[in-house]
């Protein structure tokens, strides 16, 4: 059964990404192509979130902010300093891995909400500085995002984006399968036992979060380019909130989770706009609430448990057989 | 030879002094029974000495180093592991992930050797799985080994804490009250664990209500009553204290 479960839960991947390979293909209209590739650019925002909210235990709410961050170093090193792409995609989530060090630095020290609140306030610090500091961010006409030739075709940015997820993913995957991971598990379980095994929880929670600020400023440099254009308002605190959710909803500590989450409520946010308008995010909400109280364990939780349920009733027919 | 010495260890909470001016040793390889009636401070000694809360003054000297106010992390890489008298596990992980946790600080793999694969975070990961095989046949969890931890029996959880500490190779673990809790004849199977612990020349301080268990098990006892010490010496010694009865059942009875 357990054999069946892995190979059955294989498949299924196998066959979603095949699907993403195909879908350019399957006479997707372009604008659909643009809206999945910014979908799967905030699915990799959502990873990074997860590795320090899901697997850590510490909820972020700056990473609007560094998502912010890094599209903004990302543009102002192709732009303005006129460096090449690969180098300043590298800058761009060096930049922000630095600065997550020095927000984590005083912010870790605090814990639970306490923590949530403080990186709260570092993002509304960040976009306030970025809508005044017009000569940095450009104010609301913002800046442009020069695109590199081989990313001028949309499908090659679709499958660019699609490729760096994988990448992300195979490292998160890295991380969270090895010893590496189960301390940072260890921290988010009880941090007070890890303690006391032995592991210095400060450092390894600034560890969780200076490498989930890389991956969330590489996002930042991805939506950069797909849009081709930055202003002030990337910075926005909303955006951490949307992360949250996704995580939440895709199903926090898991691996596809927060990319289930991302790519689906982007997706079908994006779908209802045009007929619902702003009233959107009132379904938005209505789905929260549902998903928390449901699916506490957001939409990887609930195919498991529709998984068990399955196999349940399997097991409890077999059961009545055996009971006299 | 001595392990642990503490001399002289106070640690007051507001105006309520919890632990006063307690001193006492604990030789290598021996079992040391801490008792008292409840708001002794013996659960404080051991925050104290393992470095959950700094104390106001005093020493605590291990293996012949002054480790007095280190984090618990120190403590715990230096050979000093404990256990919770509200058992603490990491309750939704499986058994073995709880014992993996335990062995971390016996590894150096960061984040370039997970990222890149190195052979040093394959060897470690092969390590720390047979520290785990080896704990787990140690502590008779085998058959739980991928249950979640806070899913298994009582008795059992209580296992798995004492298995957490030895994961990471002390010299000196610290156990409150490890039999809190669990009926009478899985008790045994806990002294039993804990008497085999001391074969491995590991020391064992614990603390204990349990008084038919802590005398037969303990080498030395020390007695507390009101943060102060009341008695040391070995269990019969102890046992027919005049402060220690008092302590226990009143003046009257003395």
């Amino acid at each position: 059964m357990e054999k069946l479960e892995k190979y059955g839960k294989r498949a299924f991947f196998a066959l979603l990404l095949a699907l993403a390979i195909a879908l350019p293909w399957i006479g997707l209209k372009l604008y659909q192509l643009r809206v999945l590739t910014l979908a799967l650019a905030w699915a990799i925002a959502a990873v990074s979130l997860n590795l320090i909210l899901g697997y850590t235990g510490q909820a972020s709410l700056a990473h609007g902010a560094f998502l912010g961050i890094g599209a903004y170093t990302f543009g102002i090193f192709t732009e303005r300093v006129g460096l090449n792409f690969w180098p300043s995609l590298l800058i761009a989530g060096l930049v922000t891995a630095f600065l997550g060090l020095l927000v984590g630095l005083p912010s870790l020290r605090t814990k639970g909400p306490y923590f949530a609140i403080v990186t709260l306030c570092f993002n509304v610090i960040v976009f306030k500085v970025f809508e005044n500091w017009t000569w940095l961010s450009g104010g609301i006409q913002g800046q442009k995002v020069p695109c590199p030739s081989f990313l001028t075709q949309r499908w090659a940015r679709y499958y660019f984006v699609l490729g760096a997820l994988l990448l992300v993913l195979v490292v998160v995957r890295f991380i969270v399968k090895s010893l590496l991971g189960i301390t940072f598990m260890s921290i988010r379980s009880n941090e007070n036992l890890a303690e006391a095994t032995g592991i210095n929880s400060f450092r390894y929670k600034l560890l969780s979060f200076t490498v989930s600020c890389f991956i969330v400023g590489l996002a930042g440099a991805l939506l950069a380019v797909e849009n081709q254009h930055l202003d002030f308002t990337v910075t926005n605190y909303a955006y951490s909130f949307n992360l949250l959710v996704y995580v939440l909803i895709g199903g926090a500590a898991t691996l596809s989770g927060p990319v289930l989450g991302a790519v689906g409520l982007y997706y079908f946010l994006d779908y209802v706009e045009k007929s619902l308008g702003e009233y959107r995010f009132v379904l938005f909400g209505f789905i929260l609430i549902v998903a928390i109280i449901y699916f506490p364990r957001g939409m990887v939780g609930g195919l498991s448990r529709l998984w068990d349920w399955a196999k349940g009733r399997h097991a409890s027919y077999r059961a009545r057989e055996v009971t006299p | 030879m001595t392990i642990l010495r503490v001399e002289g260890l106070t640690k007051r909470f507001g105006g309520l002094v919890a632990v006063n001016k307690v001193d006492f040793e604990v030789s290598e390889g021996s079992i040391l029974g801490i008792i008292g009636p409840n708001g002794a401070g013996k659960s404080t000694i051991f925050n104290l000495v393992s470095g959950i809360i700094p104390p106001d003054e005093g020493r605590v000297v291990f293996q012949g180093k002054e480790v007095t106010g280190w984090k618990p992390y120190r403590m715990a890489r230096e050979g000093i592991a404990r256990t919770f008298q509200t058992t603490a596990l990491f309750e939704e992980l499986p058994v073995y992930v709880n014992l993996l946790i335990g062995y971390r600080m016996r590894t150096r793999s960061g984040l370039w050797d997970v990222v890149l694969q190195t052979p040093r975070a394959r060897r470690e990961k092969k390590e720390a799985a047979e520290k785990v095989m080896e704990v787990l046949a140690f502590t008779g969890l085998a058959e739980y080994a991928f249950r979640p931890a806070g899913s298994i029996p009582q008795e059992a959880q209580k296992r798995l804490a004492i298995g957490i500490a030895l994961m990471g190779n002390p010299r000196l673990v610290l156990l409150d009250e490890p039999t809190g809790g669990v009926g009478m004849e899985e008790t045994n199977g806990i002294i039993e664990l804990i008497a085999r612990i001391r074969e491995r020349g590991i020391t064992v301080c614990v603390i204990e209500h349990k008084m038919r268990m802590i005398m037969s098990l303990a080498n030395r006892i020390v007695a507390l009553n009101f943060g102060v010490k009341i008695a040391d010496g070995v269990p019969q010694e102890v046992c027919e204290d005049r402060a220690v009865i008092e302590a226990y059942l009143g003046e009257q009875h003395a």
